[in-house]
C-alpha cells in the first residue's frame, strides 16, 4: 500500500512536471516558437478541461447509479463539435476578429459593448462556478482519503479539509504564474494550454488504463465483460426520455456557455482551422473516455462491497485489487481532470471580473488621472491575480462550509443550467439582428432568477430554503414552489428548472428585443457579429501589443497613404529604439499618429479612432475601417469626378478651338474666293483694256502696239500660273503627284530657290539672305524640283511680308537626330500667334491688305513635304518669321 | 446528349464552377451532420422500456458508440475536405 | 483746260491702260499707287476726279475714300471705285462709304471712259 507521503511527493511531482511543461511552453512561445505549440491536436487536448473531475469519477458513479444517463453529458458536446460549421465556426470568427476576451465580453460586445450585461454574465458565470470549483477540490480531497486510509471508509475532516486548502493555495499559485504571464486578455496562456493538453493526455491514459486493466484484467475478455453488464443491474435500457434529451441538450449549450470552454474553445483559438480537426477528434476523445465507464461500474457493483461509493470506483477498483500502479495513474488522472478545470475556469472568470467589475470601479474611483498615470497595466494585472486568488479561495471557502456531502453530479448538473442562461443571447445575438441588449438583459435577469430560485439555492447543500418552503412556497403561495413553478410538480427537478428557466429566458430575451429599439452602436454591433463572415476578411493574428500596433497602422494607411503611414511608423519605431517597423503603442507615440490623422479625418474622429484601437469604447476597429473605406472611396469618387469635368472641359475647350478654326478657316475661304477673284480679275483686267486697245484704238506706234502685246502675254502667263497653283494644289491634296527622285546637292537647291525668289524683286528694297554654305554640303535624294519650290515659297514669303527695314533672311542647315532641318528665318515681325496654326492651311492669308500671292503658297509647302516624307513647321521665337523644314534622313545622304 | 457548344465554350469555367459547386455541397454536408447524429442518439428514446422487447446494455452500448464512431468517421472525412483553402467567400446569396 | 484725274491703284499694267485712255480723251491723268500716302497726294494736288481701287497697299480704297468724304476740302470731289471683287457686299461697302460710281474689273475701256465724263460733266 503506498503511503498517504508517498501520494504527496507522486503528486509534488506531478504538480513540478506541470509547472515545468507550463514554463517550457512559454519560453518556446517567447522565441516565437509558437506555431509548433499550437497544433489542431494541441488545440482538440485543450477542449478536454470539458471532462473535468465531475466526469472522470462522476461518470462511473453515475452510471452505476442511473445507467446510461452518463453519456449524454458527452453527446452534447460531440454534436456541437459535429456542427460546428453552424456555430463554433462563426464564434470563433467573431472571437477573433471582435477580439474577445470572455463570454461577458461576447455578449456585452454584441449588445452595444454593455458593461451591465457584462457584469451580469460575470456575476451568474462566478455563481454557477464556484461549487463547481469546490466540487474539484473535493474530488481531489476525497481521492487522497482513499489512499490516506486504505479503503473508501470516512476519514478526518481535518484532513480533508487541509488537503483541499492546500489543493487551492497551489492551483491559484499556477494560476497566477501562467495565467497573469502576459499582461494582455487577448495574450494566449501558452504555458497553461499545453499543460492541461499534458493533463488531457493523462486523464485520457488514466481511464482507459483503468478500464483495460478492469475489461481484461478482472473480467477477463469483452464478451464477459458484456456479460457482467448484462446481468448487472445496469443490465436494463432505462432512461428517462426527458432527461435523456434535456441532458443531451443541457451539456452542448453548456459546452459554448461555460467560461472556461468559451476560454479555450474562442479566446485560446490559436488558428480558425484547427476547429476543423477538433470537429471530429474532441467527439473522438469523448468518446474514449466514455467506453469503458459503463464496464467499470459494472464489474464495480459486481466486485466491491455494496457500501463503496460509486463515485471512486475508478480508484477504489484497481486498489481493491492490489493494482497499486494503475490506482496511482488513476488517481493522477482525476488530479488532472480536477486542476485543468480549476486552472481555466480561474483564468476566464478572472478575466470577466478584473474587466467587467475591477476595472471599471477603478477607473471610476481613480477618475481622469488613470489614462494619464500610466499604471493601468499593473492595475490589471494586480486585479487578474487578486480575481484569480479569490475565485479559487471562493470555490475552497463553498466547499468548507457545504461540508462536501452531495453526489457530485447534482453539482455540476447546476452550474450546467446557470451557465446556460447565456445562450439565448448568445444564439440570438450572433444570428440575429434584431437581438437588442434590453431583451438580453431581461432574458438573462428572468433566466438567472428563476434558476437560482428553482435550482440553485434549493439543491446546492446549504440550507436556504426551509423545508416548508419548499413544500408550500413561500408565503404558503402554492404556485411559488420552488420545485413546482405555477403549480407544475411531479417534474424531474433538473429539467424543471431547465424548462421554466430557459423558456422564460428565451422569451423574454424576444420580448425584450422586439419592443425595444437598439442604439447604433448596438446596430452596427449586431450586423458585425451576424454577417461576420461578409465583414471579417478572415482569420487575423490576435497577439496583443503588436496587434495593436497593426491595427493602427491599418487603419492610419486607410487614412494617410500606405506610404505616409508606413514612414510615420517607422520614424517612431527608430525613435523608440524597437527594431522593425511597428513601434510599441506608448502614449507619445499614440499622440503623435491621434495628430497626423487628426489631419485628415478631424480631431475628434482621429482620437476616438486611436482611442478605440488603443482600448476604447464604443465602435469597433472594423467599423472604423470601414469608415475609412468609405472616406477614401467618397475621396476617389470625388477625384474621379474631378478628373472627369476636367476631361470634359478639355474636350469642351478641344471643341471651341476646333469650332474657331472651322470659323477663321470659313472666313478665310470667303477671303480667300475673293482673293482668287481679284487675283483673276487683275490680270484679266490688263488683258481686256489693252485688247480694248489694240482693237479699237488706231495710230498706235509699232512700239506702243508691242508693248501693250507683250503686257497681254505677261498677264496671261501670270494667269496660267495661278491656275497652275491651284490645280497643283488640289492633284497634291489628292496625292495623285508622281515625284522625280533624284540625287543632288542642298547647296544647289538652295542657290536655285533663292534666285528664283527674288525675281522681280524691286531695287528698293531687296531681300538679303545669309547662309552657311559650309553646312549646306549635303547630298539629298529627293524630289529636287518640288523641294525647290517649297524653299521659294518661303524665300518669296520673306521677301513680300517681311516689314523690316532692311529685310534679311537667315537660312540655317543643321542635322536634328534623324532628320536634316533647314530653318528659314527673317527678321520681320513673324506671324501673330493666332494665326501660325493656319498660316499651313490653304486659301490662308494672314491680311487681305497684302498683296502678294493667292495664299496658296504655304498649302503647297506643306502638301509637298508632306509627301517627300518631311515637315514644314512654323519655328516660333526667332525674333522674325521662322520656319523650319525637315527631311528624312532617308532623303539627305551625308556627304563623304 | 451534352451540347457540344458548352463544351467548347469554356472548360475551365466549367472546372472552376463544379469545384465550388462541391465545397457548398460539402458545407451542406457538414451542417447536416449534427442534424442525422442528434436523431441517431434520440432513437434510444423509442425503444420499449421493459419487456423482452426491450434492448440490453450491451446492445445500447454498441448502438450508442457505433453512432459515435460513425459520426467521427464522417466528421474527419468532411473536415478534410473541408479544409482545401477556403475560396475568398463572396458575398452570400439568399440560397445559403 | 483739261480735266485733272488721280488714278489711285497699285497694279501698273492697270494704271497703263487707264492712263492710255483717258489721256486720249483729253484727261490729265496722274496715278498714286499707295494706299498710305494717298490723302497727302490728294491734299496736294486735289484733282477733278479720282478713280479708286480698293486693293491698296498700306490701306484699302475704302477707308480713302471715307477719308475723303471727312475732309471738308476734298468731300465734293466724284470717286470712281474699281474692285476685282464684284460682290454685292463689295458695292455696298463702296456706296455706303461714298463712292460715286461704282466698277467691276475687268472692265470696259468705253465703259470707264463714259463714267468719268459722267462723274465730271463738261462745263
Amino acid at each position: 500500500m503506498i503511503s498517504f507521503n508517498g501520494l504527496v511527493v507522486i503528486c509534488l511531482a506531478y504538480v513540478a512536471m506541470l509547472f515545468a511543461v507550463a514554463f517550457t511552453a512559454d519560453r518556446f512561445a517567447r522565441k516565437g516558437h509558437s506555431r509548433w505549440l499550437r497544433s489542431p491536436i494541441v488545440y482538440t487536448l485543450s477542449l478536454s478541461i470539458y471532462a473535468t473531475a465531475w466526469t472522470f469519477y462522476g461518470a462511473v458513479g453515475s452510471a452505476a447509479r442511473s445507467g446510461l444517463e452518463y453519456i449524454t453529458i458527452y453527446l452534447g458536446p460531440s454534436l456541437v463539435m459535429f456542427g460546428w460549421w453552424w456555430l463554433l465556426r462563426k464564434l470563433v470568427r467573431i472571437g477573433r476578429s471582435q477580439r474577445i476576451t470572455s463570454v461577458a465580453d461576447l455578449i456585452s460586445s454584441r449588445f452595444g459593448k454593455s458593461n451591465l450585461l457584462a457584469v451580469l454574465v460575470t456575476i451568474l458565470s462566478v455563481i454557477a462556478a464556484t461549487p463547481y470549483i469546490a466540487l474539484q477540490l473535493q474530488s481531489v480531497t476525497v481521492s487522497f482519503e482513499v489512499f490516506a486510509n486504505g479503503g473508501g471508509t470516512d476519514t478526518g475532516e481535518v484532513v480533508g479539509r487541509n488537503t483541499a486548502f492546500w489543493v487551492a493555495i497551489g492551483l491559484a499559485i499556477f494560476t497566477v504564474i501562467f495565467g497573469t504571464r502576459n499582461l494582455d486578455a487577448n495574450e494566449r496562456h501558452h504555458g497553461v494550454v499545453m499543460a492541461i493538453a499534458v493533463e488531457a493526455v493523462v486523464k485520457l491514459t488514466a481511464l482507459l488504463a483503468v478500464g483495460i486493466f478492469v475489461v481484461w484484467g478482472l473480467a477477463g475478455g469483452v464478451s464477459q465483460t458484456l456479460e457482467v453488464i448484462e446481468a448487472s443491474e445496469l443490465g436494463q435500457w432505462q432512461v428517462h426520455g426527458g432527461r435523456w434529451a434535456g441532458l443531451i441538450f443541457i451539456s452542448g449549450a453548456a459546452f459554448l456557455c461555460l467560461p472556461r470552454m468559451f476560454q479555450v474553445l474562442v479566446v485560446e483559438a490559436a488558428d480558425e482551422d484547427h476547429l476543423r480537426t477538433a470537429s471530429w477528434a474532441f467527439p473522438a476523445y469523448l468518446m474514449a473516455m466514455s467506453i469503458f465507464v459503463v464496464p467499470i461500474a459494472a464489474v464495480g457493483l459486481a466486485v466491491l462491497p455494496s457500501d463503496a461509493n460509486p463515485d471512486l470506483f475508478v480508484l477504489t477498483l484497481p486498489l481493491s485489487q492490489g493494482a497499486e500502479g494503475v490506482a496511482v495513474l488513476s488517481f493522477l488522472g482525476g488530479f488532472s481532470s480536477a486542476t485543468s478545470m480549476v486552472i481555466v475556469a480561474a483564468i476566464a472568470l478572472s478575466t470577466m471580473v478584473s474587466n467587467h467589475i475591477v476595472m471599471p470601479i477603478w477607473l471610476r474611483l481613480a477618475g481622469g488621472r488613470a489614462t494619464i498615470s500610466g499604471d493601468v497595466r499593473n492595475v490589471v494585472l494586480t486585479a487578474r491575480r487578486v480575481s484569480i486568488v479569490s475565485i479559487v479561495l471562493l470555490g475552497y471557502m463553498y466547499y468548507a462550509v457545504s461540508g462536501g456531502g452531495s453526489a457530485l453530479a447534482a453539482i455540476g448538473l447546476i452550474s450546467f443550467v446557470g451557465v446556460v442562461q447565456v445562450l439565448p443571447s448568445m444564439i440570438g445575438g450572433i444570428f440575429w439582428r434584431g437581438a437588442t441588449r434590453t431583451g438580453a438583459v431581461a432574458g438573462l435577469v428572468i433566466g438567472s432568477v428563476i434558476w437560482l430560485y428553482t435550482f440553485f439555492l434549493p439543491s446546492i447543500g446549504i440550507e436556504v430554503f426551509s423545508e416548508r418552503t419548499l413544500a408550500e412556497g413561500p408565503w404558503g403561495l402554492g404556485w411559488l414552489r420552488p420545485q413546482a413553478l405555477f403549480g407544475i410538480a411531479g417534474l424531474d427537478p433538473f429539467l424543471h428548472a431547465l424548462l421554466w428557466s430557459l423558456a422564460l429566458n428565451a422569451l423574454a430575451f424576444f420580448g425584450g428585443s422586439v419592443l425595444s429599439f437598439p442604439t447604433p452602436v448596438e446596430r452596427l454591433q449586431g450586423a458585425q457579429f451576424v454577417n461576420i463572415f461578409q465583414h471579417s476578411g478572415g482569420p487575423r493574428s490576435w497577439s496583443s501589443g503588436v496587434a495593436q500596433t497593426e491595427d493602427l497602422l491599418i487603419m492610419a494607411q486607410r487614412i494617410l497613404g500606405p506610404g505616409e503611414a508606413i514612414a510615420l511608423f517607422r520614424r517612431e519605431a527608430e525613435r523608440q529604439g524597437v527594431r522593425g517597423d511597428l513601434p510599441e503603442p506608448r502614449p507619445d507615440f499614440l499622440e503623435t499618429l491621434e495628430r497626423e490623422l487628426a489631419g485628415s479625418v478631424g480631431a475628434a474622429t482621429a482620437h476616438a479612432m486611436v482611442g478605440q484601437i488603443v482600448g476604447g469604447t464604443s465602435v469597433s476597429v472594423q467599423d472604423l475601417i470601414a469608415v475609412a473605406d468609405e472616406s477614401a472611396q467618397l475621396m476617389e469618387y470625388s477625384a474621379r469626378l474631378e478628373a472627369q469635368s476636367a476631361e470634359l472641359s478639355s474636350t469642351a475647350r478641344q471643341l471651341r478651338e476646333a469650332n474657331d478654326k472651322l470659323t477663321r478657316l470659313s472666313v478665310q475661304k470667303d477671303a480667300f474666293l475673293s482673293q482668287i477673284s481679284h487675283e483673276l480679275r487683275t490680270p484679266m483686267s490688263s488683258i481686256r483694256a489693252f485688247s480694248e486697245i489694240l482693237r479699237d484704238s488706231g495710230g498706235l506706234s509699232a512700239e506702243e502696239q508691242s508693248k501693250f502685246a507683250s503686257i497681254i502675254h505677261d498677264e496671261t502667263i501670270r494667269l496660267t500660273r495661278l491656275l497652275d497653283d491651284i490645280l497643283d494644289l488640289s492633284v497634291m491634296e489628292n496625292g495623285r503627284v508622281s515625284l522625280n527622285m533624284r540625287e543632288g546637292r542642298l547647296c544647289d537647291v538652295l542657290d536655285r530657290a533663292v534666285a528664283a525668289g527674288s525675281v522681280g524683286e524691286s531695287d528698293e528694297v531687296s531681300l538679303e539672305v545669309r547662309r552657311d554654305r559650309s553646312t549646306e554640303d549635303i547630298v539629298l535624294y529627293t524630289d529636287l524640283d518640288r523641294l525647290s519650290q517649297v524653299f521659294i515659297n518661303i524665300i518669296s514669303n520673306a521677301r513680300k511680308y517681311c516689314e523690316a527695314a532692311k529685310p534679311r533672311l537667315t537660312i540655317r542647315v543643321r542635322e536634328q537626330n534623324r532628320a536634316l532641318a533647314i530653318d528659314f528665318i527673317d527678321n520681320g515681325q513673324g506671324i501673330p500667334r493666332d494665326s501660325r496654326d493656319v498660316i499651313f492651311e490653304k486659301f490662308a492669308r494672314i491680311s487681305d491688305q497684302r498683296a502678294g500671292g493667292a495664299g496658296l503658297g504655304l498649302a503647297i509647302c506643306r502638301q509637298v513635304m508632306e509627301r517627300l516624307g518631311g515637315t514644314i513647321t512654323y519655328l516660333p521665337g526667332q525674333g522674325g518669321a521662322g520656319f523650319r523644314v525637315l527631311l528624312p534622313r532617308k532623303a539627305a545622304l551625308a556627304a563623304e | 446528349m451534352s451540347e457540344p457548344r458548352e463544351t467548347h465554350s469554356g472548360p475551365p469555367v466549367y472546372f472552376l464552377e463544379r469545384q465550388t459547386y462541391r465545397r457548398r455541397r460539402l458545407e451542406d454536408a457538414a451542417r447536416l451532420l449534427p442534424v442525422i447524429g442528434a436523431f441517431a442518439w434520440l432513437v434510444p428514446l423509442l425503444w420499449p422500456r421493459q419487456g423482452p422487447e426491450a434492448p440490453g446494455m450491451g446492445n445500447a452500448l454498441i448502438y450508442i458508440f457505433g453512432v459515435w464512431i460513425v459520426l467521427a468517421l464522417i466528421g474527419a472525412i468532411l473536415s478534410q475536405r473541408l479544409g482545401r483553402r477556403e475560396p475568398p467567400e463572396p458575398v452570400r446569396s439568399a440560397e445559403e | 483746260m483739261s480735266k485733272r484725274l488721280l488714278l489711285i491703284e497699285d497694279e501698273p499694267n492697270i494704271i497703263e491702260a487707264i492712263s492710255f485712255i483717258l489721256s486720249r480723251d483729253g484727261w490729265h491723268v496722274a496715278s498714286h499707287s499707295s494706299g498710305t500716302t494717298a490723302m497727302e497726294r490728294l491734299r496736294a494736288e486735289p484733282p477733278d476726279v479720282v478713280i479708286l481701287d480698293v486693293m491698296l497697299p498700306g490701306r484699302s480704297g475704302y477707308e480713302v475714300l471715307r477719308d475723303i468724304r471727312d475732309d471738308p476740302s476734298l468731300a465734293k470731289i466724284p470717286v470712281l471705285m474699281l474692285t476685282a471683287r464684284g460682290q454685292t457686299k463689295d458695292r455696298e461697302l463702296a456706296e455706303r462709304a461714298g463712292a460715286n460710281l461704282f466698277m467691276t474689273k475687268p472692265f470696259s475701256n468705253t465703259e470707264v471712259l463714259e463714267a468719268v465724263r459722267a462723274l465730271v460733266p463738261a462745263t
